[in-house]
């Protein structure tokens, strides 16, 4: 960008690069026309509009963090805190909660895996895995596709009596289309209202950084059925800039709470909009 | 199902309404349709513009026959344009000519590669082969433990050598196995990997050099957004892909990465995944794909 004047030609290579972040066309004609205005209403040097355009995405990724009136989201002390993983297949839901359940533990939490994807081949090993890197015991059920209303039902009884703060909840990806899915997901959500009525829930949709457009549809339907609470965006080590949760925030007005960026267990990072914007247009 | 089309494309086509024929000035508005639809589907950037090239110059001055109108005949092009850059008919899966032949499983963390491992197994066995699937993904936890689950499922056999060894030489000891006891094809599950993981990249290429394989299969999740063109560059140029997978086109993803992945590697889409059981797999049809990516 650098010393060029504000051009259309400038203009154009912002567009490029929010529509190849995967910001959708819509998100990307919105901001732009914004900056568009901008420069109608006065003169606007390229550092000035660069700024007033990071400005214009970074308030979209906070308006619903400061809704929330938590900046950094952590379980309450004191208190039962259930945190549920949502999302479609393969985003890294198991893989989130694994580094998450290493965090609390650091963090001086006790904690306690549900193994409530009772569906996938050898789902329950893998968050079993997961359980044993940071010493945190897993519940489930060996029985082959046991209900997963079941295991968290027996989750929320083990924590109880152990006076546990925090249950991570694994489920199984589904795509949001899947009617009988959705359903079976609505009813974990409301064993675990129903049952621990006092616990702090927190309810998360793990994201891929790598999808496209589909991601909003994903939060919408997520947020029906799971009363989501949250957002992570994972594979942020990889070059997709996870555009798409531009939306997601605006429109589907869910608060983004962390990033994954590894397959290690300390690759995640609370979320911070503003470098999440510096990285988005990364180019300039 | 032009008709379709053209109601779809209705803003789209409208300035062509009434004029005699596509020009370089009416086209205009209807090719920015076009690009908006495309980048909608996740088309990559690079080849929305690259293919709205090319439906421009097939459409201006474009015959337009008796009783068609050059509304109709611009999204006749465009669908055209879409099956033919997919890649017509549908493309089987390699078959070596001394057996076995050997496919490897290749793609980004989560795409489905394991799952269309097993799809494939059991798509072979049905077919009268004796398929041998091989555990080389020594990363992911419990990801051998996936492949067995699935193998005892589907009846077809799954060679592991743990988690200590590195995968070139896993594969490589599944393959001297296949041959020993005569199975037909050998499966290659890998571990996920992104395209600038230099490391894992180059493992791939030694587990390439490791078994020869007949097939070379990227495995891309159709929800994948404006990665699709760098990544499948990336597997292309470092490992050489001849096909794909398309996974996850049961959700409402457009699938658009489908063009971007035929445009830049120049090799076909073979199957496509439709679900999480093992019997979800379906050959491609450009004509679907070149339908649901324009929305239809
Ligand atoms: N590069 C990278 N890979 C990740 C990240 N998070 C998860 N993965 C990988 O993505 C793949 C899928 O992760 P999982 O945690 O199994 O995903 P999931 O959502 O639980 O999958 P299902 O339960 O099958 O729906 C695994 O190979 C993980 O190692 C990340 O932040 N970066
Ligand atoms: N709905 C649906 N889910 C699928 C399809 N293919 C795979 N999956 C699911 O996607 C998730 C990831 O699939 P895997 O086969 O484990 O993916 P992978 O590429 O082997 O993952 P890594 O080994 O971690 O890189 C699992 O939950 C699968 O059940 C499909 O066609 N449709
Ligand atoms: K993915
Ligand atoms: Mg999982
Ligand atoms: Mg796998």
């Amino acid at each position: 960008l650098g010393d060029d004047p504000l051009t259309p030609e400038v203009l154009d290579d912002l567009e490029t690069l929010l529509l190849r972040a995967d910001a959708g066309v819509e998100a990307t004609d919105q901001v732009l026309d914004a900056l568009r205005r901008r420069m109608n209403e006065e003169v606007v040097d390229p550092a000035e509009g660069l700024r007033f355009l990071k400005q214009q995405l970074c308030n979209l990724l906070e308006a619903p963090i400061q809704d929330t009136g938590t900046d950094l989201l952590a379980p309450e002390r004191g208190r039962l805190n259930i945190w549920l993983f949502v999302g479609v297949n393969g985003v890294g839901k198991t893989t989130t909660l694994g580094k998450l359940a290493n965090l609390a533990v650091r963090s001086g939490y006790t904690a306690l895996i549900a193994a409530a994807d009772t569906f996938r081949a050898a789902a329950v090993e893998q968050v079993k895995v997961w359980g044993a890197r940071s010493g945190v015991p897993v519940i489930a059920n060996s029985t082959a596709n046991a209900d997963p209303a079941a295991v968290v039902f027996d989750a929320i009884g083990a924590a109880r009596s152990k006076s546990t703060d925090l249950v991570l909840v694994d489920t199984a990806g589904r795509l949001q289309t899947k009617h009988n899915l959705m359903e079976e997901l609505q009813k974990v959500r409301r064993i675990i209202d129903r049952l621990a009525p006092e616990a702090r829930v927190e309810s998360l949709l793990i994201l891929d950084a790598s999808q496209g457009q589909n991601g909003l549809r994903q939060a919408m339907a997520f947020a029906q059925a799971a009363a989501l609470t949250g957002v992570v965006i994972t594979k942020l080590d990889g070059t997709s800039r996870g555009g798409v949760a531009l939306a997601v925030a605006s429109e589907a007005r869910l608060p983004i709470r962390f990033i994954g960026a590894g397959e290690g267990i300390r690759d995640l990072r609370p979320f911070n909009s503003f470098e999440f914007v510096e990285a988005l247009l990364a180019n300039y | 199902m032009f008709e379709e089309l053209s109601a779809r494309f209705e803003d789209a086509v409208k300035g062509l309404r009434g004029q005699a024929k596509i020009s370089d000035t009416n086209v205009e508005d209807a090719l920015k349709q076009v690009r908006r639809a495309l980048l909608g589907a996740d088309v990559s950037l690079e080849v929305v513009r690259e293919f709205v090239e090319e439906v421009r110059q097939k459409a201006v001055g474009a015959e337009v026959v008796r009783g068609v109108t050059p509304d109709q005949k611009f999204v006749q092009v465009v669908h055209q344009q879409l099956v033919e850059v997919m890649g017509g008919d549908n493309a089987p899966m390699a078959e070596a000519e001394d057996s076995p032949t050997v496919v490897l499983m290749a793609g980004l963390q989560g795409a489905g590669k394991t799952t269309a491992t097993a799809k494939l197994g059991l798509h072979l066995k049905d077919q009268g082969q004796r398929p041998l699937m091989v555990a080389a993904d020594v990363y992911r936890p419990a990801a051998i433990d996936q492949l067995r689950t699935l193998g005892e499922q589907i009846g077809v056999d799954v060679f592991s050598l743990g988690d200590d060894v590195k995968p070139e030489e896993i594969a490589a000891a599944g393959l001297a196995k296949a041959r020993e006891e005569g199975f037909d094809t050998l499966l290659v599950d890998t571990a996920g990997r992104l395209q600038i993981d230099t490391e894992m990249m180059e493992e791939m290429v030694r587990i390439r050099s490791a078994v020869e394989p007949d097939e070379v299969l990227l495995v891309v999740d159709s929800m994948i957004g404006q990665e699709a063109a760098e990544l499948t560059r990336a597997f292309h140029d470092k490992v050489g892909i001849t096909g794909s997978v398309l996974t996850k086109l049961d959700g409402d993803s457009r699938g658009g990465a489908a063009l971007s992945i035929r445009k830049v590697s120049g090799q076909p889409i073979k199957f496509i995944g439709t679900g999480e059981k093992v019997e979800a797999l379906q050959p491609f049809h450009p004509e679907r794909m070149a339908s649901r990516i324009l929305g239809m």
